[in-house]
């Protein structure tokens, strides 16, 4: 029952936000106090121009897991609407320069997948102890296994 | 039907739906406060404006920022972020916004304050056209919640301008 429903609520908020991936969990202390690791965010992405103070979830090539930073500086060309975007973390001292890729000095609208619009306290940490000790997912889906076999509906 | 295990997934089931709507209902709660924020910046001085090495120009200046954003704060509210931008146009870009400037609110009581600063990040523009250019000083704020949606908005001060040379 909750995994169905649980489901039907994943698939819901990606048609809803429009995003592939619409939650993403908080995985680093950079946007401390205001996201702790463990928090979830909800995601959106709308046609909108990117402006200074979005907080916004982007992918670095080569990097796998995406960043959640806040934009603090935004240049728009004149003619063709393309973005050159600054991001920082908000508890980090410095800016992203160095987590772009090699010579990458801007990120632009490509690289970034959506803007975190709500948040859910210390739900993800369900999904990081997952991550970071895999015997706790084997064991979930060794009981959850055998609660299909053994019921008796 | 009655087994322990049964039991416990409807109860599990219930307990999460409930706490769900209580996080929404905490969200929803925040639509009913109207907030009133005030500011005002003055700049008190441009300590150098210079052309980089690389071509671009940049600007050090001290500002004095006072505000008054205790309305934004409900029950719901976990911190408010706010930071200074100077935006500006040229004719390679349509718009720019540089941050000089931010800082965390935790609490209401922070929320009435003064402070005299220089910028915090570096003001660079993308180019040489900083001389003698008009810019507008926006105060934003982020009202970051216990629990749900954010809310932002802004302030937009216009009439600053920087020197018509480099000094």
């Amino acid at each position: 029952m909750i995994v169905t429903s649980a489901l039907i609520i994943w698939k819901a908020l990606m048609c809803i936000t429009g995003s592939e991936s619409p939650v993403v969990v908080v995985l680093s202390e950079s946007m401390e106090p205001g996201f702790k690791r463990g928090d979830i965010l909800f995601l959106h992405m709308s046609k909108e121009p990117i402006r200074a103070g979005e907080i916004v979830v982007f992918n670095v090539d080569g990097r796998e897991i995406p960043i959640v930073h806040r934009v603090i500086k935004v240049h728009e060309r004149q003619d063709t609407g393309e973005v050159d975007v600054l991001t920082k973390g908000d508890n980090n001292p410095g800016d992203d320069r160095l987590l772009y890729a090699q010579g990458q000095h801007w990120l632009q609208r490509q690289h970034i997948m959506g803007r975190a619009v709500g948040f859910l306290p210390y739900v993800g940490w369900v999904t990081i102890i997952m991550t970071e000790k895999p015997i706790i997912k084997y064991i979930l889906i060794g009981a959850l296994g055998l609660l299909v076999i053994t019921s008796k509906d | 039907m009655h087994s322990f295990g049964y039991r416990l997934n409807v109860l599990l089931t219930f307990a999460v739906t409930i706490l769900a709507l209580m996080c929404a209902m905490a969200s929803l709660s925040d639509n009913l406060n109207t907030p009133s924020p005030s500011a005002e910046i003055q700049i008190m001085n441009i300590n150098w404006f210079q052309k980089q090495p690389q071509g671009n120009d940049e600007v050090s200046l001290t500002m004095n920022i006072s505000a008054d954003l205790q309305s934004l704060f409900t029950w719901n509210t976990k911190q408010v972020f706010i930071f200074v931008a100077a935006e500006y146009e040229t004719p390679k870009n349509s718009l720019n916004q540089v941050s000089l400037w931010d800082a965390i609110i935790p609490a209401k009581e922070h929320a009435k304050f003064w402070i005299h600063t220089s910028n915090k990040y570096r003001f660079v523009d993308q180019g040489n056209n900083l001389r003698g250019k008009e810019f507008n000083l926006t105060l934003h704020w982020h009202v970051m919640p216990k629990t749900g949606k954010m809310f932002a908005n802004k302030i937009v001060m216009t009439g600053y301008s920087l020197p018509e040379e480099y000094r």
